[in-house]
């Protein structure tokens, strides 16, 4: 019996070798629940292991399809273990502070200087305005150091949650009567109220990262960081060719480990746009069912769908009608005589309640403004 | 008693678990683990605790999680207006001249007379405080939709089903003589904690296939006829691949062929499955998407599927 114990438990530690080989996250203590489940159903047979093992080693269906190969591979001697591969990429899009890695335009000659009086504003307060597709890279890293510094407060919204009242309004404070009149010697002489206590709303961005948006991606990836890492209930998205939720990736403390998890993440920079089927994923898999609710709901996005905007207009109904509001972020907005023409954006723009530009360092404070509001 | 054996007795309960599932249940109760259960809305996962609780006769203690639930909702409170009555009458008393309240009023007050327990405090002390009652089973505690809670409230969560033990401060500790069978689901509208998630068994709960879809039909509403739910689950089979806003889970295909029955069907036809759509699908726009998508092929390729 003993031995038969050893053996699953060497057995229990081989294999989750073969699973982190794949790339599975799987702790010491999923092991160690691995070998006990062993014990309970033997090694003898092999569905109960397989099952055993989905029970204690998998935690999200995404890795379900490791595991089958892993297992595969293990216990039937069948293919080869999958290997995580790293995948490459591309660097430009996350390289942070990219003086170095590009070379920076040669200054230009500097020209004799004519003895003028000009009233100049500091180099921070320009580059605050500055364009994100029309800056150097020199100046988009120092913008990036700016855009750290942003962090999001979201709307109140009041909570069930009952907190002390100062003036005597609200309901009635039982607990707190009851404490104060035991100070008092058993005498109820103040009354306790409580009233509604007021949280930050869920703030959720979704930021497309397609073809079209490059010149803005890296900066708004930045600001989505700054903001996931520095608050506590903001979720973000990213929609390319696909949609992917980057929470997890962004909440990371250190901004160029964050990016490059998060670039890691997106499937497909720079592909085309699908606003329509990737706001459709987002509602039915998470909006609509939760997060999305009594959340302020900021989407950056130049509004160019190749997809139908029937879809996108009616996704865009259903956010709508859940969220507490909705906020487009355009970059293009800001560009002289622009009209929201694109098809997408045309679509979605009625069931939009705040629409605001993001080009620039400047924009982005303003949209924190808009989203407290 | 084996997965296989945790299978068979749950289907004497009236529900049909697959493999996976029933061996997850079996480690569960076995090793003593929370069971995590997770998968769309509609598959059976809050089913699992109820039938749990029919199956070990162990009381089953409910705790619905929302956006907001505190510790006051979810493990105890104090009876503040007893509490209040109780300070009264010791002032009256001591005013007409009998004891006057003393320095043990206040362990009076936070007595466990006073305690008014929640659904956490009942999983771990079911009797209240007292020992004795050790030999009936352990309560099957369900935490339905952690995902909704916040993330507070699953740190504190974890703490509870870490040692099955609750501390009130005026009290004391109060801990499980045997733990609860527990059982978390969520909707994954949100991940739960990987700090949870090491806690628990995991097991992602699909839609039942067509043949096991048939038998929960015919468990679950015996007096539908067995060419009917045989219809109704290659229709709702069919429905689910339609990329609807809310594809119907177990219990609308059980809602349906019992509103089909309950008209006196016994097999599906275009006129029936108009008069009933509302019973299986809960969106204007997913009706109006199945009828234009012709009922007709619908039903007829249902019928081909059911016989």
């Amino acid at each position: 019996m003993a031995t038969a114990h050893i053996e699953g438990d060497r057995i229990a530690v081989a294999f989750a070798h073969v699973l982190r080989g794949a790339g599975l996250d799987v702790p010491v203590g999923s092991v160690v629940s691995f070998a006990q489940a062993l014990g309970a159903v033997g090694v003898g047979a092999q569905r109960p292991v397989y099952w055993a093992g989905r029970a204690t080693l998998v935690t999200r269906p995404e890795d379900v399809s490791v595991f089958d190969r892993a297992f595969a591979a293990f216990w039937l001697g069948e293919g080869s273990a999958p290997t995580a591969h790293s995948e490459v990429v591309p660097l430009t899009v996350v390289t942070d502070d990219a003086a170095e890695d590009s070379p920076a335009p040669p200054e230009a000659a500097t020209a004799p200087s004519a003895p003028t009086l000009t009233v100049r504003y500091s180099p921070t307060e320009v580059l605050r305005h500055k364009d994100f597709a029309a800056c150097s890279p020199a100046e988009l890293a120092e913008a990036r150091r700016l855009i750290s510094d942003i962090r999001l407060r979201a709307a109140l919204r009041r909570s069930r949650r009952l907190e002390p009242a100062r003036r005597p309004r609200g309901r009635p404070d039982l607990r707190g009567t009851v404490r104060g009149a035991l100070r008092a010697g058993g005498e109820p002489v103040r009354r306790a109220y409580l009233e509604p206590g007021r949280r930050p709303r869920r703030v959720v961005l979704l930021c497309d990262v397609s073809g079209s948006m490059e010149p803005y991606a890296r900066a708004l990836l930045r600001f989505l960081h700054a903001v996931v890492a520095g608050g506590s209930r903001v979720e973000a998205f990213a929609m390319g060719t696909r949609l992917t939720r980057l929470t997890r990736q962004l909440s990371a403390r250190d901004p160029d480990a964050a990016l490059r998890d998060a670039a890691a993440a997106v499937v497909d920079w720079s592909g085309g746009t699908r606003l329509g089927a990737d706001l459709r994923a987002f509602n039915d898999r998470w909006g609509v069912r939760g997060i999305a609710r009594g959340a302020v709901v900021v989407i950056l996005s130049d509004g160019w769908d190749r997809g139908d905007p029937a879809v996108l207009a009616g996704e865009m109904a259903r956010l709508r009608r859940v969220a507490h509001r909705v906020v487009w972020v355009n970059p293009l907005k800001a560009s002289p005589g622009y009209a929201p023409l694109a098809r997408g954006m045309a679509a979605a723009l009625p069931y939009v309640d705040d629409f605001v530009e993001g080009h620039s360092v400047a924009s982005l404070e303003t949209l924190v403004e808009v989203v407290a509001r | 008693m084996d997965p296989d054996g945790v299978r068979a007795a749950l289907a004497a309960h009236e529900y049909l678990a697959d493999e996976g599932l029933a061996t997850a249940v079996y480690l569960a109760v076995v090793l003593r683990r929370p069971l995590l259960l997770e998968g769309e809305a509609g598959v059976g996962k809050t089913e699992v605790a109820k039938v749990l609780s029919r199956w070990t006769g162990g009381e089953l203690v409910r705790l619905q999680c929302y956006e907001g639930i505190d510790v006051a909702q979810a493990v105890y409170e104090w009876d503040y207006s007893r509490q209040l009555l109780h300070l009264r009458t010791a002032e009256v008393r001591g005013a007409a001249g009998g004891e006057p309240p003393g320095p043990d009023l206040e362990d009076e007050l936070y007595s466990e007379r006073f305690l008014v327990p929640r659904p956490l405090l009942q999983a771990i002390a079911p009797t209240g405080a007292r020992p004795g009652g050790a030999d009936r089973p352990a309560p099957v505690l369900l935490i339905d939709e952690i995902d909704r809670a916040d993330d507070e409230f699953e740190a504190f969560l974890l703490e509870i089903l870490s040692d099955y033990a609750v501390t009130v401060p005026e009290l004391g500790t109060f801990r499980a003589e045997t733990p609860p069978v527990v059982v978390i689901t969520s909707n994954r509208t949100r991940d739960v904690h990987d700090a949870l998630k090491r806690r628990c068994l995991y097991h992602w709960v699909e839609h039942p296939d067509f043949e096991r879809e048939v038998a929960i039909v015919r468990l679950r509403a015996p007096g539908v006829a067995e060419a009917l739910a045989a219809q109704v689950a290659a229709a709702v089979e069919q429905l689910r691949e339609m990329g609807l806003y809310k594809p119907p889970g177990v219990a609308e295909t059980i809602d349906w062929a019992q509103a089909l029955a309950a008209l006196g069907r016994s097999k599906l036809d275009e006129a029936a499955v108009s008069l009933t759509l509302g019973s299986v699908l809960k969106y204007r726009e997913d009706a109006e998407r199945v009828r234009s998508a012709g009922m007709a092929d619908l039903v007829q390729a249902a019928v081909t599927r059911g016989a």
